[in-house]
């Protein structure tokens, strides 16, 4: 890989230990599912002097559970579970609809769901789904830790509040009060295995009010809180995509409220079906 | 660095450098030259295994990852040289062509096979969406999936 040169590897088994390796090598990556990772070390994108496996270490959980008004997910939840797990099914459909177009069956089996966030790609598949769903992040450092809303926690392209020695430990979703409806919505080149050209998710509330999450069309993922009323032409201006090899930021801009449109009428649609289940 | 992990039920120790992949720790250490290297970056799924039953692209896991885990290559298919369905659906459909594809073919149908046995059309296309043949002989790959799936929900017939 990359490079003969030297890289060490480390699988820390506590937190005590991955703090220790972080503060002796600040340029230490980490390492959770790696399908990001490995690709930027063989092409020397990433020229850490240590790489540091998160998956052994026993505080940093891989389930998926319960936690009052919350489903937490741990950072070393994969793609797949999140994918196959029922209390995310049933309450952030969205969020399973955004897993299940990263990348390929194999993609997913290993990349996690914290991962794709810390990558902070501003077309992360996931992204505008957990935004949309509100959700926020677990930090945990050796000062301790501290939560933050997810749409904050994304500065730019490829870069999060995440301190030198900091790591995602969790991510919260909120679970809705009232009757809630969701969808997500992608533009694509090609039917798989693509990057987003525009994605998106909305979420209705029989209040009247939407709120939608958006990659792929500005530096970094983003929420709009609006109504299901409200001219969606006003999209637009939340928007300021680049023009890259998928798409023109011309292109980009006009199907913005075209997907907004259809991924509105879907959320409104499964909300009108769906039951008022606590 | 030393690692011991399972390689088609058998337990291996291997010397290897933290940069080096589990695909390359695989062909050149292990000399299991049925996993193909390809793209080399997740994109065409030629090195699928499965890691611990699921399937993976090895060129996107370093070997020191694995230290006591269960690696299934595509040597690990066939049994006292029995062809596992999956392969001898492949043969009967003539679905193999330059065949380098193929072993990353299988083992992802496998892992498919694992998790539903009896998959559409659709299903099988999305579970093989990581898996690329440049010679594009999507669609009898895709029958001799069906075929296998037929047979008795891809399980090995005895």
């Amino acid at each position: 890989m990359a490079t003969e040169r030297r890289l060490e590897y480390a699988r820390p088994e506590s937190l005590d230990e991955l703090f220790g390796l972080l503060r002796a090598h600040p340029d230490a990556r980490l390492l959770a599912g790696g399908t990001d990772l490995l690709v930027r070390l063989r092409k020397g994108a990433d020229l850490p002097s240590m790489v540091v496996d998160l998956k052994r270490v026993a505080e940093v959980r891989h389930d998926i559970a319960r936690i009052g008004g919350f489903i937490r997910i741990g950072a070393r939840a994969v793609i797949t579970d999140v994918v196959g797990d029922k209390s995310l099914r049933e309450r952030f459909p969205a969020l399973v609809e955004a897993a299940l177009v990263v990348g390929s069956v194999q993609i997913r089996n290993r990349a996690t769901i914290a991962g794709n966030i810390c990558n902070a790609s501003p077309a992360a598949d996931t992204a505008p789904a957990l935004v949309a769903y509100d959700a926020s992040v677990n930090l945990i450092g050796p000062e301790g830790s501290r939560a933050l809303p997810l749409e904050q926690f994304f500065i730019g392209p490829g870069r999060t509040m995440l301190a030198t020695g900091e790591i995602v430990a969790s991510i919260d979703l909120p679970l809705p009060d009232g009757r809630t409806g969701s969808a997500f919505g992608r533009l694509t080149r090609r039917h798989g295995v693509d990057l987003a050209i525009v994605s998106l998710c909305c979420v209705t509330h029989d209040s009247g009010t939407a709120r939608f999450g958006f990659g792929a069309v500005g530096p970094r993922p983003f929420a709009v809180n609006t109504r299901w009323d409200a001219p969606l032409e006003d999209m637009r201006g939340h928007a300021s995509p680049i023009s890259d090899l998928r798409a023109g930021a011309e292109y980009r801009i006009a199907m913005l409220p075209v997907l907004t449109r259809r991924t509105l009428n879907t959320a409104l649609d499964r909300m009108r079906h769906a039951h008022t289940s606590p | 660095m030393t690692i011991v992990l399972t390689v088609n039920g058998s337990p291996r120790t291997v010397e290897c450098k933290p940069h080096h992949s589990l695909l390359e720790v695989l062909r050149e250490r292990l000399s299991l030259t049925g996993t193909k290297e390809c793209c080399d970056e997740g994109e065409c799924g030629a090195c699928t295994v499965l890691l611990n039953g699921r399937a993976v692209d090895a060129c996107l896991v370093l070997a020191v990852e694995c230290e006591g885990e269960t690696v299934q290559t595509i040597e690990g298919l066939a049994e006292n040289g029995r062809l596992d369905p999956l392969q001898q659906a492949f043969v009967e459909t003539g679905a193999v062509q330059c065949g380098f594809c193929i072993p990353g073919m299988i083992v992802a149908a496998r892992y498919l096979l694992s998790t539903n046995p009896h998959p559409s059309e659709d299903e099988i296309k999305e579970g093989l969406a990581g898996n690329l043949c440049r010679c594009a002989g999507y669609s009898r790959i895709v029958s001799a999936v069906s075929l296998a799936a037929e047979r008795g929900q891809g399980q090995r017939q005895d």
